[in-house]
């Protein structure tokens, strides 16, 4: 069966994908979230398991993760909460966490009932890729899950030629070496960065993340690129306006 | 083969590595590449020697505790890193951090702290080398630490409150970790304990190895012999329990006692008794046993002692206690408090709290009447008079 991921990627066009914490606002939310993100044409989404730790996050996730578990998250409920998604749903659903959530639920378990419920990919920023390779890989090609890596504009080309063997769908590009949420806008390098890597010709489709959060910073990230993901600008819009103007925040995006 | 020693891949048997986002990769290959072969110049050999002498006040003595030798039967020595400049064994590794960081041409120096102990060690040695200093602190700490936030500010640095998550040592940590992702080029961050990703363990541990050396050339003198039967520390991240250790670590006649922070029991919920309560997991980016819930989500240690409130321990203590090469016991604060007033009363030495927890262990142990103990005294009390105050109602 072919990948949604690589069927999105397939498509004529610059992709978004939304990043949402999952049990935020509330924690019944999670199903609502992405029943309307589909219906707003979004092309993939990044369900966001929270994390009492998340050292990658600035304050806007950090936020929405702590009253998500507030709230009651866990990996055990966010399972049930996607059990029957798929029966609606058919963009690629990717979960991201945390990696110390995935240890203690049990890999295999974990990759077990991701692969049951029909998620397509994982995002962990902190299981690093040789450990992934030496312990992992295996794991998750058996459930058909794709390992998302992530790039820096510190990351060296030696290093990103590495990273681009694996076959992952796609390359979560990180536009600054910020936190996420940060909202210092794109500087010249950031642009070059765009661009040079956008030439590397790499197997793998590259997709940009951390401070797109307007019509403008999407234009510029992903002019180079298969397209952008927007996680704290989507979470500060449901903090303010709820979950009923979700296709208002992605129309804008356009 | 060294068993107790890091890998080339930074573990210490199943416990250790770099589970960072890759925005940290190339802050710490930078430090992996380079902490090794900087350390063993001799520039910065002599310059360490230089300031551990005349700045930090080493060595430090080996004291022979005679009255607690006379009142338990049995050879106690304490290691006297409280008598270090700023009060603790903390600063043997901000001095070789800050040159470490000179070095490596960093203008600006970042750190956690809980205390505040390793935050004073680290403001001073930044108004020593004139660099820019970001403290890192938990807004409840700074509330019940005022006189070292006081110190730090005297000393040039900033303190900036971590306000995220419980408020406390391990979401500093969070923010510390997150200002360097923040800042990749100019900013070293001076980790305060053998915890974080590799390098961090290794490298704390190498720069706090100087104790266990002391205590083999000064045991050599007073006992004819460079080994003691018993090494004894407490054990919050695990920095001065390493530094004592070190140097015995292969040798298993020796003896290794950690000693960890049971708060108000084990079974209160307010405990930082790590060995006990926690399971292996992945703490601000290593692989080590932690107290968490059953989802991974961390959870709030608690301790009288500022500086053993940590939810983990660091890697290498982890693998001690696995493989049985260190024995840990727990000791509550009711426990630590008395222990600190026998050592005051019995040795006119206030320790801190920290510390006073390692005296507390005698009644859970039968040492010989020629047994050999060195303990690690690793700070003194004057941080802690208000919590002693208070709880003598003095
Ligand atoms: C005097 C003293 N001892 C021990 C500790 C605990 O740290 P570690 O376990 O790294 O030695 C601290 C920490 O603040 C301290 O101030």
């Amino acid at each position: 069966m072919e990948n949604r991921i690589e069927k999105a990627l397939s498509k004529k066009k610059k992709l978004i994908s939304i990043y949402f914490t999952a049990g935020f606002p509330k924690l019944e939310d999670t199903k609502s979230i992405i029943l309307a993100l589909e219906k707003s044409s979004v092309d993939m989404i990044e369900i966001g398991l929270p994390y009492s730790d998340p050292l990658a996050d600035g304050p806007v996730i950090q936020q929405s993760s702590t009253q998500a578990l507030k709230n009651g998250m866990s990996t055990r409920k966010l399972f049930t909460q996607l059990k029957n998604i798929r029966e609606t749903v058919e963009i690629p659903l990717i979960i991201m966490g945390y990696f110390n959530a995935m240890l203690q639920f049990g890999v295999e378990e974990f990759c077990i009932e991701a692969e049951e419920i029909g998620i397509d990919g994982i995002i962990m920023p902190d299981l690093p890729i040789d450990i992934f390779q030496k312990n992992y890989q295996a794991i998750f090609e058996n459930h058909n899950l794709k390992f998302i890596p992530l790039i820096t504009p510190e990351t060296s080309s030696e290093r990103i030629q590495t990273i681009d063997e694996l076959d992952s769908g796609f390359i979560y590009m990180v536009s600054t070496s910020k936190t996420t949420g940060s909202e210092t806008g794109f500087n010249r390098d950031t642009l070059d960065y765009f661009e040079r890597i956008g030439k590397m010709k790499l197997q793998n489709d590259l997709m940009v993340g951390f401070g797109i959060k307007d019509n403008s910073t999407f234009n510029k990230a992903s002019k180079h690129t298969k397209g952008c993901i927007i996680g704290s600008a989507f979470i500060k819009h449901l903090s303010a306006e709820g979950i009923d103007s979700i296709g208002d925040f992605i129309q804008k995006l356009k | 083969m060294k068993k107790y020693s890091v890998d080339e891949f930074g573990f210490y048997g199943d416990f250790g590595g770099a589970f960072v986002p890759e925005l940290l990769y190339s802050n710490l290959e930078e430090l992996k590449e380079n902490y090794k072969q900087i350390i063993q110049t001799e520039k910065f050999q002599s310059q360490f020697q230089k300031l551990l002498k005349d700045y930090v006040g080493r060595p430090t003595p080996l004291y022979f505790a005679e009255n607690l030798s006379e009142k338990y039967q049995t050879k106690i020595y304490l290691k006297r890193e409280d008598l270090c400049h700023t009060g603790a064994h903390k600063i043997n590794n901000t001095i070789g951090q800050i040159l470490l960081a000179k070095a490596l041409n960093k203008t600006r120096i970042i750190a956690e702290t809980g205390a505040g102990q390793h935050g004073v060690a680290t403001a001073t040695v930044c108004a020593l080398m004139g660099l820019q200093c970001i403290v890192y602190m938990g807004e409840v700490d700074i509330e019940r630490q005022a006189p070292n936030v006081a110190r730090m500010k005297m000393l040039g640095a900033e303190v900036r409150p971590a306000k995220s998550g419980s408020r406390t040592l391990k979401d500093a940590t969070n923010e510390a970790i997150r200002d360097w992702i923040n800042h990749p080029k100019h900013t070293h961050y001076i980790i305060g304990s053998v915890v974080g990703p590799h390098p961090y363990p290794d490298l704390v541990t190498t720069l706090q190895s100087v104790i266990s050396k002391e205590v083999k050339t000064q045991l050599r003198s007073k006992e004819g012999r460079e080994t003691p039967d018993y090494v004894i520390a407490c054990v919050g991240g695990g920095s001065n329990a390493a530094g004592l250790f070190s140097e015995f670590l292969e040798n298993e006649k020796v003896s290794i006692i950690g000693v960890e922070a049971s708060g108000k029991g084990v079974n209160s919920e307010a405990s930082a008794a790590t060995t006990i309560l926690g399971r292996e997991g992945i703490i601000h980016g290593s692989k080590t046993l932690l107290m968490q819930n059953k989802d991974g989500q961390i959870t709030e240690p608690y301790s009288i002692s500022a500086g053993l409130d940590y939810p983990g321990i660091g890697p290498l203590h982890a693998h001690l206690y696995k493989t049985g090469r260190a024995k840990f016991i727990s000791i509550t604060d009711d426990e630590a408090m008395q222990a600190g007033l026998e050592l005051s009363k019995m040795e006119g030495i206030i320790p801190a709290i920290e510390t006073a927890h390692a005296f507390a262990i005698f009644k859970y142990m039968n040492f010989k009447k020629d047994d050999i103990l060195v303990f690690n005294c690793s700070g003194r009390g004057d941080k802690d008079l208000e919590t002693y105050r208070t709880y003598f109602n003095y």
